[in-house]
């Protein structure tokens, strides 16, 4: 099972690498003019094709490209001229610091949410956060990213700034005011998920004869609930979040495109928008190996955590 | 954890203990999928869902006959307050931004119905013929689909956009693609579970071709979990090509979009939020609407609404 999984997920991440490579060739413009310019000399422009592989056949190019890029070596960006690695690096950091936040916040409110209403199942509140829940899931990210905006930082409260420009020449954590709405936004995209597959397990947990039995028994509902119920939903409820997370791979994008935050989402949206080739293709092979890893991760971690899909493990 | 079929699963269907070989039409056949219709109106999120959807149709397909101005003219100075002439103001360029707003929906709809259509229909495709013949044509189509599953859909569908241009085909086909996997794993495991039934294997018996088969027997019993695949799915088109608008990658300038709209008047978002705010409604109404009412069908069928990957 584990090793059939790894084994997929280098599948995805070598046809993911093939995409992203033939994607960008199919361009038209001969790259070395471009770079070159129209009066280069044919042997300058000859020699430079031989720097970069340019004159050998497609399949050879692409193993020279990833050749490069597992060694870390993602080139030049065509827009600034600096090395890919450097300028994206700081990006990097300031997604990692808004995943985490994210996670630290939706993950334990997402879980009480959960057991919540599952242990409150039929009644008043359990409708009111169901419905809640699934009204906000419905919502695109952009849409929940600016409503965030009309609501807090514009007239009706004025508590946060519109949009998150972080001042490059300081620590992402000396300007956290300018990362609370974007964390916002991507804390309500991920809660609900995680929220109704928790309640959704644990109902059917609390419906099992085991919990039954240890209620005959007179135990505690408290203890039945944290000792007997929780245990058996962990893997299911690890998966989610692990999803979740990998999902934020391309939420991010839209969510730091929306407050201006510089993360990788809103490096990609502007390489995009300026052809950035280079930086295209580093930004999207990170992502996708960031979403590939972390679905992996996601689906070994479930099976460790639980025991009959262990046992049927191969 | 969805539970797979093996490589070595039997290609011809498993012996059935219970089913007797007679020609029964099980589950919903059309009757049965009319009254999980009506069910699902009679539930107050379903009637909720469908008001909400109807409503928003109605701005998107009728609003342009109402709308007082031309949508690209420019009919006073930007970001001027509602008065009379324009009852919701003007916008970034001082177009009138209620004739914006009233023309914006309708194509964004279709191109995500569009999208949701071909999606849809290319994942029961995959799904039927993955689930039905099983095997090793069934493992080849659900592995390959899991390599699309590996790249989140906003990055393809960026990634192409920005290759290939903003053309109207290439965002049906990429929202169309981001939705093909999903659709065909739910079609695959419910028409796994129809293949050893009575009816199915009494229809093999008389010799009845297997493309008859998937399509007259098969897929009519798995009409209900595809119909909230495809709320589902339609819900994320609507999300996935205002997003794509909003990020600067729809449609080029003289159309207009409630995403693009959203985009364009930001910027003065503090001091001017009603250009913002209008398509801003518009477009959470038509997703709540269409995730009520797929959860109500959902639910009026006793449906699992495995919303894995919503992504």
């Amino acid at each position: 099972m584990i090793p059939v999984r790894l084994a997929y997920a280098a599948l995805s991440l070598l046809v993911v690498s093939i995409l992203v490579f033939v994607a960008t060739q199919a361009l038209p413009g001969d790259a070395a003019v471009a770079k070159l310019g129209k009066n280069a000399t044919p042997e300058a422009l000859e020699s430079f094709r031989n720097l970069y592989h340019l004159n050998e056949s497609m399949p050879a190019q692409y193993i020279h490209w990833l050749g490069n890029i597992l060694q870390g070596e993602l080139g030049n960006s065509l827009a600034t001229g600096g090395s890919v690695s450097t300028l994206i690096s700081q990006h990097v950091v300031n997604s990692l610091v808004l995943l985490l936040f994210t996670g630290i916040i939706s993950i334990p409110i997402a879980i009480a949410i959960g057991i919540f209403t599952a242990i409150r199942r039929g009644r008043a509140s359990d409708h009111v956060t169901s419905i809640t829940l699934l009204v906000v899931t419905a919502l695109p990210e952009f849409v929940l990213g600016v409503a965030l905006i009309v609501l807090l930082a514009t007239s009706i409260f004025h508590l946060f700034p519109a949009v998150s420009p972080l001042d490059p020449s300081r620590s992402v954590f000396s300007q956290l005011e300018l990362t609370v709405l974007p964390t916002l936004t991507l804390v309500l995209l991920v809660l609900p998920y995680i929220a109704r597959t928790v309640r959704a397990c644990m109902v059917e947990a609390l419906d099992s004869e085991y919990v039954s039995m240890a209620r005959l028994k007179g135990m505690p509902e408290r203890r039945v609930v944290l000792r007997h119920a929780l245990p058996n939903i962990a893997g299911p409820t690890f998966q989610v979040i692990a999803q979740s997370l990998a999902f934020l791979a391309g939420g991010i994008v839209v969510v730091e495109a929306v407050f201006q935050y510089p993360g990788i989402g809103e490096a990609f949206v502007s390489a995009v928008q300026s052809r950035d080739l280079p930086v295209i293709q580093a930004l999207a092979l990170l992502l996708a190996a960031f979403y590939v890893i972390v679905n992996l991760f996601a689906d070994v971690g479930t099976v460790a955590m639980t025991p009959t899909l262990r046992k049927g493990a191969r | 954890m969805q539970i797979e079929p093996t490589a070595e699963a039997p290609v011809v269907p498993a012996p059935v203990e219970e089913a007797p070989l007679a020609p029964v039409k099980s589950l919903a056949g059309k009757g049965g999928f009319r009254e999980l219709l009506r069910n699902t109106l009679r539930l107050r999120e379903g009637k909720i869902g469908l008001a909400l959807v109807l409503f928003v149709l109605a701005v998107a397909f009728l609003g342009p006959f109402f709308a007082p101005h031309d949508p690209s003219t420019v009919i006073a100075a930007p970001y001027t307050s509602p008065n009379s002439n324009a009852l919701l103001g003007t916008d970034n360029l001082g177009r009138d931004v209620l004739s914006r707003f009233l023309h914006g929906g309708a194509v964004l709809l279709l191109l995500a119905f569009a999208a949701t259509v071909v999606g849809v229909g290319t994942g029961t495709l995959l799904g039927l013929i993955a689930g039905y013949r099983r095997g090793f044509r069934g493992e080849f189509i659900m592995r390959s689909l899991d390599v699309v599953l590996s790249f989140p859909s906003l990055l393809l569908a960026l990634l192409f956009l920005s290759l290939l241009g903003p053309k109207l085909w290439l965002i049906v086909l990429v929202v169309a693609a981001s939705h093909t996997p999903y659709v065909a794993r739910v079609v695959e495991s419910s028409t796994l579970g129809l293949t050893g039934r009575g009816f199915v294997r009494y229809t093999e018996m008389i010799g009845l071709s297997r493309w008859r088969i998937m399509s007259g027997e098969i897929l009519p019993n798995i009409l209900a979990p595809l119909t909230v695949q495809f709320g589902l799915r339609l819900t994320y088109s609507i999300a996935l090509i205002a997003s794509l608008a909003y990020l600067g990658f729809g449609r080029p300038a003289p159309a207009v979009d409630w995403g693009m709209m959203i985009n364009e008047n930001q910027a003065n978002i503090v001091a001017s939020p009603l250009p913002v705010v209008v398509p801003i409604i518009a477009i959470a109404i038509i997703t709540i609407g269409s995730n009520l009412l797929t959860d109500a069908f959902g639910r009026a069928g006793g449906i699992d609404l495995g919303r894995e990957g919503e992504a």
